[in-house]
């Protein structure tokens, strides 16, 4: 899919992408020559259907192994993947799938901020919870 | 004239192509320390291709290769129960996924080991379940690719997939692995088998996969007891021959291989001296030396 600024009939370059949210994602375009900007927004099933070809509108670096099982399973066993972070915290498959929720830019500074915040308590297990509780303490 | 499609260099940022090119270099670095695939497929479903699957990792495991087992049925997967791996916990590392490590040192991936219970199918996260035939096949093809490629299998003599039943499957899975080596083709001696199973390679056949042959599975009932053999289907004639492709084997149907896969224990192994093993072995040493025509592993 390309995008064309009629006017100045030049190709529009992606600026930003935001969600997914509530199942939609927002794709900014922009002309480089007279800085119009469109937005794509998705629906719920056509994000679905993106999501499911394994690739990124707008582009980023790979989700780390198993992406598309880790983090869009139904239902998973708790537990499946021992995943240690440097710190040799755990993050539960869930945990871990929450994080890949969140746009690639911000996700090693929510690695590190949840972890500073578990190690802080003493846990060795990153669960949706402790997020959740993160979160409500004002975090990300 | 405004620009057209094919005058605009690029998609704007995303570089949706070179994405899916990087997804195949990777796939092809992975499975550079594989030395053979080979897929197990049927059109048919229900005629022991996993249970097949297992038998031949097992003696070949037992030989002495470095054997590896993707369980390409993620709707139904069963590997991971015939070859006693379930419930193992799979290590995450800088190299990937480590896959769970058999008795025989097979290596396995299944989905089976990341569905919640016994009894949690195969959902995907979705905003809502409707539509779910639009998306539901690439996500499939997705996990897949990532089984294929994010698993740490290490080096490997061979990678067996056993594939869910359906024509589509081996020409599918050829497409996402093109240096895949053949396919093992499995039937029953029924003729409403071979009927599903001849659609299956002609579909194969014009999709340039090749096939090294055809295993006749429950070929005949072996009596555990009293060791006589009889009929379990009315099939006639060499299927074989009927499909155009080289017997591989004719398996007879023992009880305890239901009861060994069961149990998480390869009938073969276990069981060494029957006839059905020893049809298995003979399957194994086709395959090997078809393989390695050489000998030996590597």
């Amino acid at each position: 899919m390309k995008f064309l600024c009629v006017g100045c009939d030049e190709p529009m370059g992606v600026r930003s992408v935001e969600g997914p949210d509530l199942g939609s994602v927002s794709v900014t375009f922009g002309c480089p020559v007279c800085g119009h900007q469109v937005s794509l927004l998705t629906n719920p099933a056509e994000t679905q259907l993106v999501r499911s070809l394994g690739v990124k509108i707008g582009g980023g670096s790979p989700g780390g192994p198993l992406e598309t099982v880790r983090t869009a399973l139904g239902e998973q066993r708790e537990g499946a993947l021992d995943v240690k972070d440097e710190a040799g915290l755990v993050w539960t498959a869930a945990a871990e799938g929450r994080l890949q929720r969140l746009p690639p830019i911000a996700r090693p500074m929510a690695r590190m901020a949840i972890a500073r915040y578990a190690r802080e308590r003493g846990l060795t297990t990153v669960t949706p919870e402790l997020m959740d509780e993160y979160r409500s303490r004002g975090g990300f | 004239m405004p620009k057209r499609y094919r005058d605009i260099v690029g998609d704007g940022g995303s570089n949706i192509l070179a994405q899916v090119e990087e997804r195949q270099a990777r796939l092809r670095t992975r499975m550079a320390s594989v030395r053979k695939k080979v897929a197990v497929t049927s059109g048919k479903g229900g005629v022991g291709k996993s249970v097949l699957t297992a038998n031949l990792a097992a003696i070949l495991a037992a030989e002495g290769w470095r054997v590896g087992v993707l369980d390409a049925d993620l709707n139904g997967p069963s590997i991971a129960q015939f070859l006693g791996v379930r419930g193992q916990r799979l290590r995450l590392s800088s190299d990937g996924v480590h896959p769970a490590e058999g008795s025989l040192g097979i290596r396995v991936m299944s989905m089976d080991l990341f569905l919640r219970d016994d009894r949690a199918p195969l959902t995907w996260e979705a905003p809502s379940p409707q539509g779910s035939f639009v998306w539901r096949e690439s996500m499939e093809a997705s996990a897949l690719r990532e089984f294929l490629t994010d698993t740490a299998w290490g080096e490997l003599d061979l990678l067996l997939l056993d594939l869910p039943p359906g024509a589509p499957r081996l020409p599918a899975l050829a497409d996402l692995l093109p240096d895949l080596d053949g396919g093992l083709v499995v039937t029953i001696p029924s003729e409403v088998s071979r009927l599903v199973v001849a659609r299956a390679v002609e579909l194969a056949r014009t999709h340039g996969v090749e096939l090294f042959g055809l295993v006749e599975n429950m070929a005949g009932y072996l009596c555990p007891t009293c060791g006589s053999t009889g009929d379990l289907f009315g099939g006639e004639g060499s299927a074989a021959e009927a499909l155009g492709l080289q017997p591989l084997g004719r398996i007879p149907f023992d009880p305890r291989i239901a009861s060994c896969a069961d149990r998480g224990s390869p009938y073969a192994v276990e069981h060494p001296d029957t006839e059905a093993s020893q049809a298995l072995r003979e399957l194994a040493g086709r395959l090997r030396a078809r393989l390695s025509p050489e000998g030996g592993a590597r």
